[in-house]
């Protein structure tokens, strides 16, 4: 049933608004659709974006490896490499800081009436994007695969049960939160 | 009580959180996909350009992996659009705004500069975001929730760069 229900586009693209619907309204809820947030958290005044990132981690990693386990899921992995990962999360990284918003929370801060992440965000990153796809080829061959180490797990990693590395994993995450809370950030 | 949280200007950032993960087990179980933002912005970066040059567009390497038409991801970010107009307008913080008052507290509130800079880090954002094969959404929740060590490290490098240039603007720039 599930399957069948995976294979239908239509279907599929309005799965996609609703979920988006949802996303949107969390994130706007969440308060880091705001750039005063995300600037707060770059800049270690506000703790917020943490806050909402490592909750969303834990309560999603319990639930998704507990389908996996049930069958009615499968991990979706991305590559990686040292080329890929580390130099594209960097320039990443000072995209966010210099616009205050990344790709989702860009679109949120949009549907809350954000022009500067409309006029600025958006089309930036339509160009940016853009530039990507018209250098991809030279950089595929240069730098994207130096260092691959494709799309393991931590629990791959460590060799062990998946579920050891997520009760591991939630309980050391939920302690980060606890301590950070405790701290008064 | 359930009524009154869709009129809150803000949430505790915990229950927000909370409710992200429990979508994201939704997304897996209904769409067999994890959430992801960066490739909506690629995907119609190549639809503008088929508008201008034509259907050899699609021939891209790029878009011959990331195809340019509306996709399930792209109907997400277009709902993430309409989720957070609905959250705003039902809190009444739905504001028209140029110029970020955190922003315009360092560096004034100049139009064509916030403008301007927004550009620019856009640029970076969306460039950044498929070099490294996603972004804070695709990399930062949804591969993390997985316990990929790709999206780990590029968690790390998101905020390791974030804080860097934030810190650079802010305390160097703006100090």
């Amino acid at each position: 049933m599930l399957k069948s229900l995976h294979e239908n586009k239509k279907v599929q693209l309005i799965i996609g608004l609703v979920l988006g619907i949802f996303f949107g309204f969390f994130l706007q809820k969440g308060g880091v659709t705001n750039y005063n947030i995300i600037i707060g958290q770059l800049i270690l005044t506000d703790f917020t974006v943490f806050k909402v990132m490592l909750s969303a981690v834990i309560v999603g990693m319990l639930g998704v490896y507990l389908l996996r386990s049930l069958g009615f899921a499968q991990l979706h992995l991305k590559q990686g490499s040292i080329g890929s990962t580390v130099i594209g999360g960097l320039i990443f990284g000072v995209g966010f800081a210099v616009l205050g918003y990344c790709p989702g929370t860009a679109a949120g801060a949009v549907g809350q009436g954000s022009l500067d992440a409309l006029f600025g965000g958006v089309v930036g990153m339509l160009i940016g994007t853009g530039l990507f796809a018209a250098m991809y080829p030279k950089l595929q061959r240069k730098i994207l695969n130096k260092g691959y180490f494709g799309d393991v797990t931590f629990p791959q990693l460590l060799k062990v049960n998946p579920w050891v590395v997520v009760i591991t994993f939630a309980i050391l995450l939920t302690a980060f939160l606890f301590w950070m809370e405790n701290i008064g950030l | 009580m359930m009524l009154e949280l869709l009129f809150m200007e803000q949430w505790s950032p915990y229950m927000a959180g909370i409710c992200i993960g429990v979508l994201s087990w939704f997304a897996f179980l209904l769409s067999d996909k994890p959430i992801g933002c960066s490739t909506a912005f690629t995907r119609t970066s190549g639809m503008i350009e088929r508008l201008f040059r034509g259907s050899k567009v699609n021939e891209k390497p790029y878009y011959k992996e990331f195809t340019p038409t509306v996709d399930w991801e792209w109907m997400l970010v277009l709902g993430v659009v309409i989720g957070a107009f609905i959250s705003s307008s039902l809190s009444g913080v739905f504001q028209l705004q140029w110029v970020p008052s955190t922003w315009a507290a360092t560096f004034g509130n100049s139009l064509s500069l916030r403008l301007l800079v927004a550009l620019i880090g856009g640029i970076l954002l969306g460039f950044g975001a498929r070099w490294a094969g996603g972004c804070t959404s695709g990399h930062g929740i949804s591969g993390t929730l997985q316990l990929a060590v790709s999206s780990w490290i590029a968690f790390i490098c998101f905020f390791a760069g974030g804080l860097a240039a934030a810190f650079f603007i802010f305390n160097i720039l703006g100090g």
